[in-house]
């Protein structure tokens, strides 16, 4: 087998939420996401859209970590001032992102947290575009600490994301738009593919058990069956091509100790 | 020209305009594009009890810091590198701002209907959320057959809009630069007195820059006022013209750490004057030599 690291385990598996998509624009939020982005559009989907980070729509996804301010190359302009209208408000975008929460139904939280909207007791970023991204587009989400406080019981503190609860949805509302996908987290991939959008267990990392994953989540899960499989990592080609993306391996910080994908017997 | 159209005002004339009470919008994003000159000179004013509409940076941190706000609308407040607005933050963690948090899209859509002169805009976004029920907004149903129930996101009508440009005449022909120009245009449409700061101000544009007219991204009928402030921007970025000065920004941020009083430090991060402001952070020049950033 390959040796890899986690890191790189979670780049590739987040790359696959990107395949198919079509002409699209990927977003990923953070180096594990990013890379992932890049590296599906390397690889499995050119017809991928990206940016540079900033406002320019490139062909060839822009490295991470320093580099020459204008070696990027352009082929398209995708600047915020007309990012809802082409890419969110039009369903043309998958983005990745990690919120500071997600619950049983999806709904994420990147706001606050305890506390009241007057006075919380944590102030986060505030709810950015989650709101308009999840009522229009495809997205999937990276956790790099799979706890349950990322994956939380009950309800998130301030949803700042439509999920699958159907006591939050205002009647009368279009939430066809509503498409959560992926989720990776340093122990497993699940989906939203259980009973009424149940969040499930889909694939487990190397040496990771389910019950492992179901006391780490604050809430119960499916299991896409019997047997589960181990999710697939990245061969010499990928970690090439994430190496190419990552020159400065910013990917080694993302885990403390940068593990090896593949657990040491305890 | 005549009189009227001769645009030119000094900062604090542009500030005097200020009541207390007022809804104030701030143009730029984050740490990108902020009119910090004019929003300095504010600091500097008597004027209170603000409404401040903003895609957030240290122009909200330091206001809210100051105690010149009442009430906050945002999305987010963020110096990018440093994610979380640490003023911003010690202000919201101690109750008493009254806020709206808004999603970034519903955000300029509320703009574009103070613009238009509309009450309010219908969109999707905000349903399935918190933000309806916190920020009171409420729903509409579509008159035609799909009957759809949408979120009415009102007008966020502007008394005054704060931008800064990187060029301008004296009649308010601006030219906007940089990969992104955010929601400026919709800013200065949005507000009933817009005024403009700028890198460079000359007295008839196209004596002197005829061929970059597509840079003026929003018209002159949008512009109350222009002053010449180079450097205005810091310690955000002005692209092409200069990066943010995440120095400026870590010291900022350090300043909000224990006791973290903001009487103590302002004079550091607003000055007593203009000059004195940028003479303290070693000129106009040091400015203009900042790297712009890579994201």
């Amino acid at each position: 087998m390959t040796d890899y690291t986690l890191a790189e385990l979670c780049v590739f598996a987040c790359s696959e939420a990107f395949r198919n998509n079509g002409e699209i624009v990927a977003t990923g939020v953070g180096p594990v996401p990013r890379l992932a982005a890049g590296l599906a559009k390397l690889s499995h989907s050119p017809e991928l859209m990206m940016t540079d980070g900033e406002a320019y729509l490139v062909e060839q996804p822009v490295p991470i970590g320093p580099r020459s301010y204008d070696d990027r190359k352009a082929a398209g302009y995708l600047p915020f001032s007309r990012f809802f209208d082409s890419a969110v408000w039009t369903g043309r975008r998958h983005a990745m992102v990690t919120p500071t929460q997600i619950d049983r139904f999806g709904q994420i939280n990147l706001s606050y947290l305890g506390g009241t909207y007057d006075k919380p007791k944590t102030q986060m970023l505030g709810v950015r575009g989650f709101p308009g991204n999840t009522i229009y587009h495809a997205n999937s989400f990276f956790f790099p600490s799979h706890t349950q406080r990322t994956l939380v019981p009950g309800e998130v503190d301030m949803i700042s994301g439509v999920g699958y609860n159907p006591a939050r949805r205002v009647a009368g509302g279009n939430y066809s738009g509503v498409d959560l996908r992926v989720i990776v987290t340093n122990l497993c991939v699940l989906d939203f593919g259980g009973p009424d959008h149940q969040m499930r267990v889909v694939s487990l990392h190397p040496g990771v058990s389910f019950d492992e994953v179901q006391e780490n989540t604050g809430f119960p899960l499916a299991r896409i069956g019997e047997d589960i499989p181990t999710t697939a990592g990245p061969d010499a080609a990928a970690l090439a091509l994430i190496a190419q993306l990552d020159p400065h391996n910013v990917r080694a910080g993302v885990f403390k100790g940068n593990p090896s994908a593949i657990r040491e017997a305890a | 020209m005549p009189a009227t159209l001769d645009k030119r005002m000094s900062a604090q004339e542009m500030v005097a305009t200020l009541r207390d009470g007022m809804t104030v919008g701030i143009g730029g994003w984050g740490p990108r594009r902020k009119p910090m000159a004019l929003v300095r000179e504010i600091l500097r004013s008597d004027v209170k009890d603000l409404t401040i509409v903003a895609y957030g940076g240290a122009d909200v941190g330091m206001l809210c810091a100051a105690g010149k706000v009442k009430k906050l609308v945002f999305a987010f407040v963020s110096l990018d590198a440093i994610p979380l607005e640490p003023w911003f933050r010690k202000a919201r963690e101690a109750g008493g701002l009254e806020v709206m948090e808004l999603d970034e899209g519903m955000f300029q859509w509320g703009l574009k209907a103070a613009a238009f002169g509309l009450p309010f805009l219908p969109t999707r976004v905000g349903l399935g959320t918190d933000l309806a029920e916190l920020g009171g907004l409420k729903t509409v149903q579509s008159p035609y057959a799909d009957s759809e129930t949408l979120i009415a996101m009102p007008a966020l009508k502007l008394d005054v809009a704060f931008i800064h440009a990187n060029r301008s005449d004296w009649r308010g022909n601006v030219h906007l630069f940089g990969a992104d120009t955010y929601y400026d245009e919709w800013f200065a449409k949005a507000a009933a007195k817009t005024f403009v700061s700028c890198e460079e101000l000359v007295d008839r544009m196209e004596d002197h820059y005829p061929g970059d007219a597509q840079y003026n991204v929003f018209e002159r009928c949008f512009v109350s006022g222009v002053v010449e402030m180079p450097g205005g921007a810091h310690p955000s970025s002005m692209p092409p013209a200069y990066g943010w000065d995440m120095k400026a920004f870590k010291a900022y941020a350090d300043a909000a750490k224990d006791p973290g009083d903001w009487s103590a430090v302002a004079d550091r991060f607003v000055g007593a004057s203009e000059s004195a402001y940028l003479e303290q952070i070693g000129g106009k020049e040091a400015v203009a030599a900042l790297p712009l950033p890579i994201f």
